[in-house]
């Protein structure tokens, strides 16, 4: 078989055929969601073949919310997949110090490679940089170290773009209407990714001259937070056309607020992706027509580019030898039209 | 230094070191300017609130919004101030709350209806409180190291519950008791158990040998119990209280949230302190008031609600909290000072 039609075929093939298999690992939780299409491939890139022994490392916040807790499991199930992936995982702590000391175990512990998904991404920058420098990389997960650094690779959610894409959305549904109001329930305010996703929505927003952002409130991304957040800018707000919740699990407590206000005047997007949410977009009997993925397979695909790492090899349908360095997921917007098909990446 | 004439049976004199150059002799008359202290910065705000936002705030739906909102930490801060008033302290109100909650509201809870809920939520409290009770009554342990135990463990077994996930409840008959349908007289129902709470707190501490003991712990546990009265018993009892109002809080928590989650009463033990610090109950023990831990409760809650209303962010609302407990305790030392 010539070069060239290797090349070819690399070319056509694998980029069409394992970009998908690719987006397709970015939104599924099922391990039966096959990516073996992108075996094919002449270059060493990772496939479902077993390979070298990969001992990976992954310290995580605690899972104390829905969304952690379908990353954590996305990461647990993605290793369990393959055979030559062997998984250590510590016990999820939202304390910085106690996060940098498991970590530091694993580095003495010589894992292969480490993921490493912080409770917070610049204090525990400095832990990243020791790894890096024992030799071992660092597939950095969503909450992004201070310095480029401190891992070899950093895949993560774009809150900016989420943002974006919510306020789009909002705006093409009102953009008929001569005036229109729109609130927003934001998610923690402590957090660098809650103004990144205001930010977004913002700008998207400036696209539609005839809207006005009216009022915003910060929960914390618990349902009893959502609840009385809501409770408030539905007082506050006798009468508005939008809003966009940061977070469905929020979500939870922000509808319940708005059913105790007896309140339906206006259309409501989520964010991340939840089980319910998914639910209540299917069923469309309520006010939340919309959410915008944030999604949890993020952990399934750091595990697959740790093991690519362990394995030296590069992404099944990358031209590329290596696989890269930073790697943005989409926020793509769910609503009624494609609400099956991602049905099944909802978490609890 | 002691005068021994007051509520408090006689021997319940308050000893120096525990607290400012007080007497229990002065507890009434200062109790009274406190609470109408704290009645003037209820009305201040109210004021602020009816001119910064006349018509959003100055509505009977943002009455019952307030009311209810408060309902749920105010009834915690009822038990919390007990505790305190006791010389105590018990960081695990909020954990409690979450396992309570959480507990209530498996699957397999909710297989047996509102009363299994509702059973479920207040025995988990009360057996919490019992565990805490017991370790430091009986186990000699510092309330604040049994009641720390207690909220990592709690919040440990409430994780360990949920995994993590939202529990959201599909019992009909509980959720409807958040809807407007179920308000009497226009009173939410949450807002009618919190009062009811607090009365039954108020005359508990006030108009039984209970509260007077309560009161008798905390100014001085020694002299207490040279008086005949069974310390440690009472401590027991004054957790499991506790105990109980956060029981009862987690179930009012599922009615509100429609949910439980591990996340619930998430720094409810501050919040609760800071209401019934500013409502002029001692850290030390001895002295304290319902009235001012429920208006502590309604100031905090309001602040929040005009903040609120007027779309102001977090970061300022945090700033105005700490401010406020910071002025409070400044004039309570004042008013302890000079009278």
């Amino acid at each position: 078989m010539s070069q060239f039609t290797s090349r070819r075929r690399m070319l056509f093939g694998t980029a069409a055929v394992g970009a998908g298999a690719l987006l397709a690992g970015c939104t599924s939780n099922e391990p039966s969601d096959e990516e073996s299409a992108s075996s094919q491939n002449e270059q060493p890139a990772a496939d479902d073949k077993p390979g070298k022994q990969v001992t990976i490392g992954y310290a995580g916040p605690q899972a104390d919310h829905g969304w952690l807790n379908a990353v954590n499991l996305n990461a647990k199930n993605r290793a369990e997949k393959y055979e030559d992936v062997t998984l250590e995982v510590t016990e999820g702590s939202n304390d910085t110090a106690t996060q940098i000391g498991q970590i530091e175990t694993l580095i003495n512990k010589k894992v292969d490679v480490l993921v490493i998904l912080p409770a917070d991404g610049k204090a525990l920058t400095q832990v990243g940089l020791k790894a890096m420098r024992a030799g071992i990389p660092v597939v950095n997960l969503d909450r992004i170290f201070n310095s480029p650094q401190a891992y070899r690779c950093w895949i993560g959610g774009d809150n900016y773009g989420m943002g974006l894409n919510a306020g789009h959305y909002i705006g093409e549904k009102l953009k008929h209407k001569k005036t229109a109001r729109v609130v927003e329930l934001a998610g923690l305010d402590n957090l660098p990714l809650t103004k990144e996703r205001t930010q977004g929505f913002d700008d998207a927003l400036k696209n539609y001259p005839n809207i006005e952002k009216v009022a915003r409130q910060a929960a914390d991304f618990t349902v009893e937070s959502g609840q009385a957040k809501m409770a408030q800018l539905l007082q506050a707000q006798s009468e508005f056309d939008a809003l966009w919740n940061h977070d469905d699990d929020q979500g939870v407590g922000a509808l319940r607020a708005i059913e105790q206000a007896g309140r339906d005047e206006f259309l409501m997007v989520g964010g991340a992706g939840s089980l319910a949410a998914f639910q209540a977009i299917e069923q469309d009997n309520g006010v939340l027509k919309a959410t915008v993925l944030y999604p949890p397979s993020m952990a399934a695909s750091a595990i697959d580019l740790a093991r690519a790492l362990g394995q030296g090899k590069g992404v099944g349908g990358l031209a590329e030898f290596e696989i890269p360095s930073s790697l943005t997921l989409y926020s793509a917007v769910v609503d009624k039209e494609n609400v099956d098909q991602y049905m099944s990446t909802g978490f609890k | 230094m002691t005068q021994p004439v007051s509520p408090p049976r006689g021997s319940a004199d308050k000893v120096p070191q525990v607290s400012e150059k007080t007497g229990p002799r002065v507890a009434f008359a200062r109790a009274d300017v406190r609470t109408l202290s704290l009645l003037g910065v209820l009305a201040a705000l109210i004021l602020i609130g009816g001119i910064t936002k006349p018509d959003e705030f100055l509505d009977t739906r943002n009455l019952q919004l307030v009311l209810t909102q408060a309902s749920v930490i105010g009834v915690v801060t009822v038990g919390m101030t007990f505790v305190i008033i006791s010389g105590g302290i018990d960081l695990s109100v909020g954990a409690i709350v979450a396992l309570a909650s959480v507990w209530a509201t498996t699957v397999a809870t909710q297989e047996y209806g509102f009363a299994g809920i509702l059973f479920t939520a207040v025995i988990v409290g009360v057996g919490c409180g019992l565990v805490n009770g017991v370790l430091i009554a009986y186990g000699g342990m510092v309330p604040f190291i049994a009641t720390l135990a207690m909220l990592a463990s709690a919040r440990g077994f409430a994780l360990q519950i949920t995994d993590g996930n939202t529990q959201v409840v599909t019992v009909p008959s509980v959720l409807d008791l958040g809807e407007r349908d179920a308000y009497v007289l226009g009173i939410p129902p949450l807002v009618l158990v919190f009062a009811a709470v607090t009365v039954i707190g108020w005359l508990v501490l006030n108009r039984t040998t209970f509260g007077r003991r309560t009161v008798a712990v905390g100014g001085n546990a020694e002299a207490a119990r040279l008086a005949g009265i069974d310390v440690r018993r009472q401590r027991l009892y004054l957790y499991l209280l506790s105990g109980l109002c956060c029981g009862i809080a987690a179930f009012l928590l599922i009615v509100l949230s429609g949910s439980g989650q591990n996340t619930n009463g998430n720094l409810y033990e501050l919040d609760a302190i800071a209401a019934a610090i500013i409502g002029g109950t001692l850290l030390s023990g001895g002295r304290g008031t319902i009235v001012g831990s429920v208006l502590g409760v309604l100031i905090f809650m309001t602040i929040t609600n005009i903040f609120a209303l007027n779309n102001l962010q977090t970061d300022v609302q945090q700033i105005a909290k700490g401010a406020i407990i910071v002025a409070a305790v400044l004039v309570q030392r004042r008013t302890a000072s000079t009278t």
